[in-house]
């Protein structure tokens, strides 16, 4: 996790003020004060506790569950994978969660990318305005718009038997196309691109309409292969936020052929008797997919983190 | 979109002045880029906050036949004596005063020793990190099993002689179980954010803070904190918004029980529109609660960045 090599081109970083660390000094520094070291040891093997277990007891039988305080099942068994899978009905689940963040990585990648670029390399009249407008929808509460987005997918024009005037039907609930919705564009990733392209060269957009190309040739061929990094973490954010998600599914949807996965794990929960097995087995491979893109992209991930800070 | 914001915040925090240029040419070009966004944002969120506030003056259940009945500042003036809202508001302060100054106290407190370089210090970040990237839903559904009667905190409580809990079962401690949860999850989180904002303040300003004989309880009182300000009213306004929008970890853990001891402002909205279909009235518990959230940010902004300005 260390913040060390910067993705972007045309990011100026500021040079780490001790310059680049050498290992020895780095060993001998930790050295001298192992009671910081040991604080920080125990401080994550607390944090990464309940994460062994988790994995420890999706491998237990679900009989062992209870009273085996020990790491290691003795008698592990993917049993509970296969349960989570099947009984569970994950797979449908996985499909629902995979379909829905598809489309929001790539709405999010084309038009929240397209929207920062234009804010930052193409003001108009009127365009900080809107910029801040946009941005401030982060800070509201999900509460507030929860209840009219729900009244809006469910009176939808023309789609689940509503008529023109969305009355009749259903509209978008319960469809994936309703899950999609909020996610479509989250603002976060505007602002996210605009900083981006803030720290670019603007020579490169001049030489290119000298030489006649319109607007949308020099951010497509010009700017976006430069912007690839940007893109990454764009992918990355939505992806996570709307797989993670968990109240907007769990109004908008009500059959279990819908529900995407988060809503899956609490099937588990049944009442009074959870099976807490397959529910482990079912969080490891909920867990799996982010896991994955974070781990792809970590590069991408921290050095976003580090360019943040370093322009303070 | 926790994630998300964590990294733009960063560059919030980072980016107090913003060079403004003037366009000769294409001077609205930039419109048809930002069009697909505004018009997708105005109509998901812009136009639904309007609505909202629509409904708030109203009466409605989606059930009925009939559409929205106006009824002024009926819901609002109701909501000063419902018990139930009362509570969930006091259940909100409590969850985000009490989990609040640990997990900012104990991640600046890992942040400053994971500063430190020694060999490793990479893999302890990315282990405290990881309850981030784990989604809330899985991560309760961890300690429902750890709380649960034959769970690890119990069994541990046992071996000391202390006697188990029904943790999530009792009025006096499910609150605080849950508070245990979530500050155990956005630690490495905020742990990540102060670090970023620690490697941001200029390494000088310590030399020349020893070089005057500050001790190191002085070094970090006056360059340290003050270096991390802006990091830091950051950490806080956003642990403010997402805490008290609490929700998942509420419906897994505990579904608001019992007796309502765990039944924040966020919750009681969805049960009151989504099970009671009260939508006016859920809708105006929405907006006191976004003046409350809002009104807290404003505040903890002006009094951590406006100092010393």
């Amino acid at each position: 996790m260390t913040a060390s090599t910067s993705a972007r081109p045309g990011v100026a970083r500021a040079p780490s003020p001790r310059g680049r660390p050498r290992r020895r000094r780095r060993l001998a520094v930790g050295a001298r004060r192992p009671g910081s070291v040991v604080v920080l040891v125990i401080a994550t093997l607390l944090v990464l506790g309940p994460f062994l277990w988790m994995v420890s007891l999706a491998f237990t039988p679900e009989a062992d569950a209870f009273g085996s305080a020990s790491l290691v099942p003795a008698d592990p068994t993917l049993d509970n994978f296969l349960r989570a899978w099947s009984g569970g009905a994950l797979g449908r689940a996985f499909l629902n969660s995979l379909l829905v963040t598809t489309v929001a990585v790539i709405t999010n990648c084309v038009f929240a990318t397209a929207a920062g670029y234009a804010f930052s390399m193409l003001p108009f009249r009127g365009s900080s305005v809107l910029f801040y407008t946009l941005i401030a929808t982060v800070a509201v509460p999900v509460s507030v718009t929860l209840i009219p987005l729900f009244l809006m997918a469910k009176t939808f024009p023309l789609a689940g038997g509503n008529d023109l005037a969305g009355v009749g039907g259903t509209g978008l609930l319960d469809t994936l196309g309703g899950v999609v919705l909020p996610y479509i564009i989250l603002p976060m990733n505007i602002f996210l691109a605009k900083q981006f392209f803030d720290a670019f060269d603007k020579d490169m957009a001049e030489a290119a309409r000298i030489d006649g190309a319109s607007e949308l040739r020099i951010f497509v061929q010009v700017y976006l292969p430069l912007a690839r990094p940007l893109v990454a973490v764009v992918a990355i954010f939505s992806f996570t936020g709307v797989w993670d998600d968990f109240l907007w599914p769990l109004v908008v949807t009500s059959s279990q052929d819908m529900q995407t996965v988060q809503l899956a794990l609490t099937r588990f929960l049944g009442s009074g008797n959870v099976q807490y097995g397959a529910l482990m087995a079912a969080s490891v491979l909920v867990t799996l997919p982010v896991l994955a893109v974070f781990l792809f992209n970590q590069r991408h991930f921290i050095s976003g983190l580090a360019d943040g800070s370093v322009k303070g | 979109m926790t994630s998300s914001t964590v990294i733009a915040g960063a560059a919030v925090a980072a980016a107090p002045g913003r060079p403004r240029r003037r366009r000769r040419r294409g001077s609205f070009t930039g419109l048809w880029f930002v069009l697909p966004a505004t018009l997708v944002i105005g109509v998901f969120t812009l136009i639904p906050v309007g609505y909202g506030l629509l409904l708030s003056f109203t009466e409605y259940s989606p059930l009925s036949r009939s559409g929205p009945e106006f009824v002024g500042l009926e819901n609002y003036a109701g909501l000063l004596h419902d018990p139930q809202f009362r509570q969930s508001i006091g259940v909100t302060v409590r969850y985000t005063a009490q989990v609040l100054p640990l997990l900012v106290v104990l991640a600046l407190a890992l942040a400053v020793l994971a500063n430190k370089p020694f060999r490793g210090v990479g893999l302890l970040r990315a282990g405290l990190y990881l309850p981030h990237i784990v989604s809330l839903t899985a991560v309760s559904m961890i300690w429902l099993w750890l709380y649960s009667r034959d769970g690890l905190v119990n069994e541990a409580l046992d071996l000391l002689g202390l006697g188990s809990q029904r943790w999530l079962y009792e009025p006096d401690t499910a609150l605080n179980a849950v508070s245990v949860m979530r500050i155990w999850k956005a630690l490495g989180s905020n742990m990540v954010l102060l670090l970023a904002g620690l490697q941001a303040i200029p390494q000088h300003l310590y030399e020349a803070a020893r070089c005057d004989g500050a001790s190191a309880w002085q070094q970090f009182r006056y360059v340290t904190l003050p270096g991390l300000r802006t990091m830091l009213v950051y950490v806080v306004t956003m642990d403010v918004i997402y805490l008290s929008q609490s929700f998942a970890e509420i419906f897994v853990l505990t579904q608001g029980g019992p007796l309502g001891a765990t039944t924040t402002a966020n919750f009681l909205i969805y049960e009151e529109a989504f099970q009671a279909n009260q939508m006016g009235g859920a809708s105006a518990m929405a907006f006191v609660l976004f003046a409350l959230i809002a009104g807290f940010s404003f505040v903890s902004i002006r009094a951590m960045a406006g100092r010393n300005r």
